[in-house]
């Protein structure tokens, strides 16, 4: 995204505490749903997921009193549009440090728009070994109607119907100087 | 974001910036992770074909570029020239023309003669990345070196750095000059008189000294590097016998006692133990040779894929 181009935002649909709150939801959802936090992995994907996952990672520990395993995932080398996006974008690393196999992987990105990332961090999971299986999680699904990939998330934080045209903007303190999520626009002039 | 490298060839050092050097080496760092997996590959350079062109013998190089090439899902192609047969500028041009009709999208070239990839690169459309070019550059070596020094010392200014040995036929120490002052670093160059030209000075602005005495060089050094007798490039007239070269200017224990407590020492290799690195410094723990092997393939995985990017 360019940061040239300042962006217009239209409106704030999420401000820190429904995000904490969504994020609290998300974790009791993937602890019910694997019963428990034995075998789990939580997976990042640079850069807002990350931070996200570290959240999850937190929240999970406090409802088990077990922290699962965390990593990051940095898609870069595996996109799907590296000969169009002009010179080639930076690269990040991968930090995989426990071994994937019989793991339940939950990968975890702030938003889920054409499904285009997922793939990518999935073909890049399983260049690492063979995961028992893997869930998605993520702050906010932009609908359906937007996938190009057959690809949906596990757990969701705010589904948000929005416009192509549209942008979505999560704004986390790790990055930006504030904590919510936005639909932006570009400029009309 | 700031990209790392805005070019299409990777030449030399020289035209370089310090932050597109430090931006290549970044890339690369996040490159080395790949070469620990288990499946070492990544799909980035899928369908990009990389041409390794060696008009001049090697093993090293060519191997980690090939590594660098299949690592990242390249198809990599080694055709090895030889020299003799070969009567100089028209045959390469025709050369380079051959290649490019095949469509490859990255040319690796070494060649013994200076200048060879800057001509290779005006008629090529593919990316030309110089893997040594007679006695001028060879960037990817000085930049898997910069990496083996980072990895120890984090920071270049103010780095204290030794390049002792055969300078006048070292390609790897004019890169090394280069990309160490750029970042800061003093170089300090010791060797025999034949072989460390005063001129050598005038190489770079600032931050060289020339000396004659090895041990002027590594006093206080962080970084030792020695590099290899050249004896292939050598009518060997600048020094009597190999023996008496051992005694004066090679890298003894003794030596190296000179330096910080901290120094590593550093070999582009192929070493001649015995003769420009005793047999005990380069089985030493300050021995980084072979880390250098290693970030050498993480180097030219970042090279290739910044060369290839977007076009």
């Amino acid at each position: 995204m360019s940061d040239e181009v300042k962006l217009v935002e239209k409106s704030r649909i999420m401000g820190k505490e429904r995000i904490g709150r969504a994020m609290s939801r998300l974790a009791s959802e993937i602890v019910e749903d694997n019963q428990g936090a034995n075998g789990l992995y939580l997976v990042g994907i640079r850069r807002r997921g990350v931070p996200l996952a570290e959240t999850l990672v937190r929240k999970i520990e406090e409802i088990e009193g077990k922290k699962p395993l965390f990593g990051i995932i940095d898609i870069t080398l595996y996109r799907d549009d590296l000969s169009t996006v002009g010179a080639n974008p930076i690269v990040n690393r991968t930090e995989l440090d426990e071994d994937i196999d019989e793991k339940s992987i939950v990968l975890v990105d702030d938003v889920l728009f054409t499904g285009r990332t997922i793939r990518a961090a999935l073909d890049q999971l399983m260049d690492f070994g063979r995961p028992k299986k893997v869930q998605l999680a993520v702050l906010v699904d932009r609908g359906h109607e937007h996938r190009e990939l057959p690809i949906q998330a596990d757990f969701v934080g705010k589904t948000v119907p929005t416009k192509k045209s549209e942008i979505i903007k999560v704004m986390l303190k790790e990055y930006d100087d504030v904590e919510a999520v936005g639909i932006f626009e570009l400029p009309s002039n | 974001m700031e990209k790392p490298f805005h070019r299409r060839d990777l030449l030399g050092i020289r035209g370089l910036s310090a932050e597109e050097i430090i931006g290549i080496l970044d890339t690369a760092e996040n490159f080395r992770e790949i070469s620990a997996r288990e499946i070492k590959k990544v799909p980035t350079l899928r369908g990009k074909t990389i041409i390794n062109l060696f008009f001049e013998a090697s093993t090293r190089t060519r191997t980690s570029f090939e590594l660098a090439a299949k690592r990242l899902s390249a198809d990599a192609v080694n055709i090895s020239v030889s020299t003799s047969s070969v009567s100089k500028g028209e045959t390469l041009i025709d050369t380079a023309l051959t290649l490019d009709a095949m469509s490859p999208d990255c040319i690796v070239v070494r060649h013994s003669s200076a200048g060879v990839p800057h001509q290779l690169a005006k008629i090529s459309k593919a990316a030309v990345v110089n893997a040594g070019d007679g006695t001028n550059e060879h960037p990817t070596q000085a930049l898997l070196d910069a990496m083996t020094i980072r990895e120890h010392k984090k920071e270049f200014a103010g780095l204290k750095v030794a390049i002792l040995g055969d300078i006048l036929h070292s390609r790897v120490a004019r890169s090394n000059i280069h990309l160490l002052t750029k970042l800061g670093a003093t170089v300090k160059v010791a060797g025999p008189k034949t072989l460390v030209p005063r001129s050598f000075e005038g190489l770079v602005d600032e931050g060289l000294t020339v000396s004659e005495h090895l041990d002027e060089a590594i006093v206080d050094a962080d970084v030792v590097m020695i590099l290899r007798i050249q004896k292939e490039r050598q009518d060997s007239a600048f020094f009597p016998t190999l023996s008496e070269y051992a005694v004066h200017y090679g890298l003894t224990q003794e030596r190296l006692e000179l330096a910080k407590k901290d120094a590593i020492v550093l070999h582009p290799g192929p070493m001649n133990r015995g003769i420009e690195i005793a047999s005990d410094v380069a089985d030493s723990a300050r021995s980084q040779i072979l880390d250098q092997v290693k970030y050498g393939v993480a180097v030219r995985m970042a090279v290739l894929y910044l060369a290839t990017g977007g076009r």
